[in-house]
């Protein structure tokens, strides 16, 4: 790990402040942060410890029935706090699906939302990247591409945002609070994170020294309730990032959806809001024919981005079984194994 | 410019001047004061090797920089026997083969301690599983350690039904 300076700031403009230098970074959990500063993919010269900041660690209900999250409240605790599991289950799930209990007592909710991407060529100091180094080229580009992108990508970077919580997040029209440089700001969760184009090293909407304070998520997505499931498949069912993930959420009344959501992770630079697919599941009946149809257009324009095109029928397949299982109903417990296929049929059997 | 932290390690208060930003808690911990329980496995937070209590929350020693941990309270698989009796997980450990080689073992102690006290897996064995997903152990011992984590989290609820032994209550 390269040197670095830390610094611990008491007050939100003075982190801002601090982090507005070049060469500097924030720490959160640093789950993320230092294993990439130990692999060399992150080399910060001034780490600016967030997490003692005041005022960022709580849940507080909205005016609209929707709730806001401190950036510094840590991963466990927003997936058991209780009003999060009523009105948004599927955000709950998607947490719980994510790394292990360890990693979510550490994780922010803030560094959630800008973890970087998992693909091993990014985390790779001796392999080109132009996500890491500007300009670099893309030596993950002729590779096999489990995990990377199929939909969204450039000749520049292939690679796919690994976040559960930002699928769900998406899917709710989530918002993010920032503070910088120039005052406070809004950011909607689905501009946050960029798609590669020719400026792949673009990771995010922030600017230097812009701090993520809070998420909002609005009361509009609290009425799904538990018609909202997230749906994870993974290469074991537990403590693995997804292959193909689907968030989704459906409001059916007399047989027909009035109101659909879908994202997908694992398959583009940020979370994939499938606004197609839900514009084509509104007045039909909650059958598998429509969740098919969906799914279909979500997917459409997905393309291979190595030998992963398997990835776009998975996500299809994907994107249908979280539309039937959020018509189903979420079960009142959550599942022993969250957001997993495994989950409603039962255990698998174990050795 | 050295930083200077006290901390409690294992119910003792300690001192601790760091000359380095650098340093996880992990390696405070086995190279500065020489509780070597906690092990380093892959050092990036995917084996689990390393767990410990930080404030009674498990977390991965190795991806925590022991300067951010100020006035923290480090509970330790050395810390956890009182006096001569060890914990009721470690003795679970012990009476269900909870390992082969052990390197894992005293970070699946650790774990297995805060699953119980967060209360949310029971008795079921594909939640305790699910709980235990971030500690890995390369021998295959995870029937033995689910085995003891049921065991000792039914001793510890005080259930009637809980019993030690080595044919302690199989999952269902
Ligand atoms: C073994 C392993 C398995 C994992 N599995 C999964 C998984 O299955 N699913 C999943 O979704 N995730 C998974 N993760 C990733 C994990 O969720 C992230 O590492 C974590 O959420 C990052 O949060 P943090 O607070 O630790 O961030 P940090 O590491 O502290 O920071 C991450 C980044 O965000 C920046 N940052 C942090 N907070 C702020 C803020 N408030 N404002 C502006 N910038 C900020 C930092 O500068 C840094 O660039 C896994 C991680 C590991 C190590």
């Amino acid at each position: 790990m390269r040197k670095f300076e830390y610094l611990r700031p008491t007050s939100v403009e003075e982190a801002v402040a601090a982090a507005s230098r070049p060469g500097a970074a924030y720490l959160a959990g640093g789950t993320n942060l230092l294993d990439l500063m130990k692999t060399g993919a992150a080399g910060p010269e001034l780490l600016v410890d967030v997490t003692r900041l005041p005022g960022l660690d709580a849940i507080e209900p909205l005016t609209d029935g929707g709730l806001r999250v401190g950036a510094m409240v840590r991963n466990a605790d927003v997936a058991r706090d209780a009003a999060m599991r009523r009105n948004f289950p599927m955000v709950v799930e998607a947490l719980l699906s994510g790394a292990s209990g360890q990693l979510r007592n550490m994780a922010t909710v803030g560094g959630n939302l800008l973890q970087r991407t998992r693909c091993a060529w990014f985390q790779t100091p001796e392999a080109a990247c132009g996500r890491r180094d500007p300009g670099a080229g893309c030596d993950a580009r002729d590779q096999a591409g489990r995990s990377h992108a199929v939909l969204g990508w450039s000749e520049r970077c292939v690679a796919a945002n690994p976040s559960d919580f930002c699928v769900p997040l998406a899917a709710l029209d989530a918002q993010v609070e920032i503070a910088g440089p120039g005052g406070r700001r809004d950011v909607a969760l689905r501009e946050l994170h960029r798609l590669p184009g020719d400026t792949p090293h673009v990771e995010t909407a922030l600017a230097p020294g812009e701090l993520i304070v809070a998420l909002r998520l609005p009361g509009a997505g609290a009425g799904f309730g538990r018609f909202s499931r997230y749906l994870k498949v993974r290469e074991r069912t537990s403590y693995a990032f997804a292959l193909v993930s689907a968030a989704a959420a459906l409001r059916v009344e007399g047989g027909a959806i009035l109101e659909a959501r879908l994202a997908l992770g694992g398959v583009a630079a940020r979370p994939w809001r499938a606004v197609e697919a839900e514009a084509a599941l509104i007045g039909a009946a909650p059958d598998a024919g429509a969740f098919r149809a969906a799914a279909e257009a979500a997917l459409e324009a997905a393309r291979p981005s190595g030998d992963n095109a398997f990835k776009i029928e998975l996500a299809r397949r994907t994107a249908a079984r979280a539309l039937a299982l959020a018509a189903a109903g979420a079960p009142e417990r959550m599942p022993a194994l969250p957001a997993s296929p495994f989950a409603d049929i039962g255990a698998p059997a174990h050795a | 410019m050295t930083p200077r932290l006290t901390m409690t390690v294992n119910g003792k208060a300690r001192e601790i001047a760091l000359d380095d930003p650098r340093v996880t808690l992990l390696d405070l911990l086995r190279d500065r004061l020489g509780l070597t329980g906690a092990k380093k496995g892959c050092d990036r937070g995917q084996c689990g090797a390393c767990t410990v209590l930080v404030d009674g929350r498990r977390v991965n020693a190795c991806l925590t920089l022991a300067v951010g941990l100020d006035g923290a309270d480090v509970l330790t698989v050395e810390g956890l026997a009182q006096g001569g009796a060890l914990h009721p997980v470690q003795e679970a450990f012990i009476a269900h083969d909870g390992f082969q080689c052990g390197f894992c073992t005293p970070g699946q102690i650790m774990s297995a301690v805060a699953l119980i006290a967060e209360g949310e897996a029971g008795d079921d064995p594909e939640r305790i599983r699910e709980g235990m997903s971030g500690n890995l152990c390369r021998c295959g011992a995870h029937r033995g350690i689910v085995d003891a984590v049921l065991d000792a989290q039914r001793r510890m609820a005080g259930d009637a039904q809980g019993r030690m032994g080595k044919d302690g209550e199989r999952a269902a």
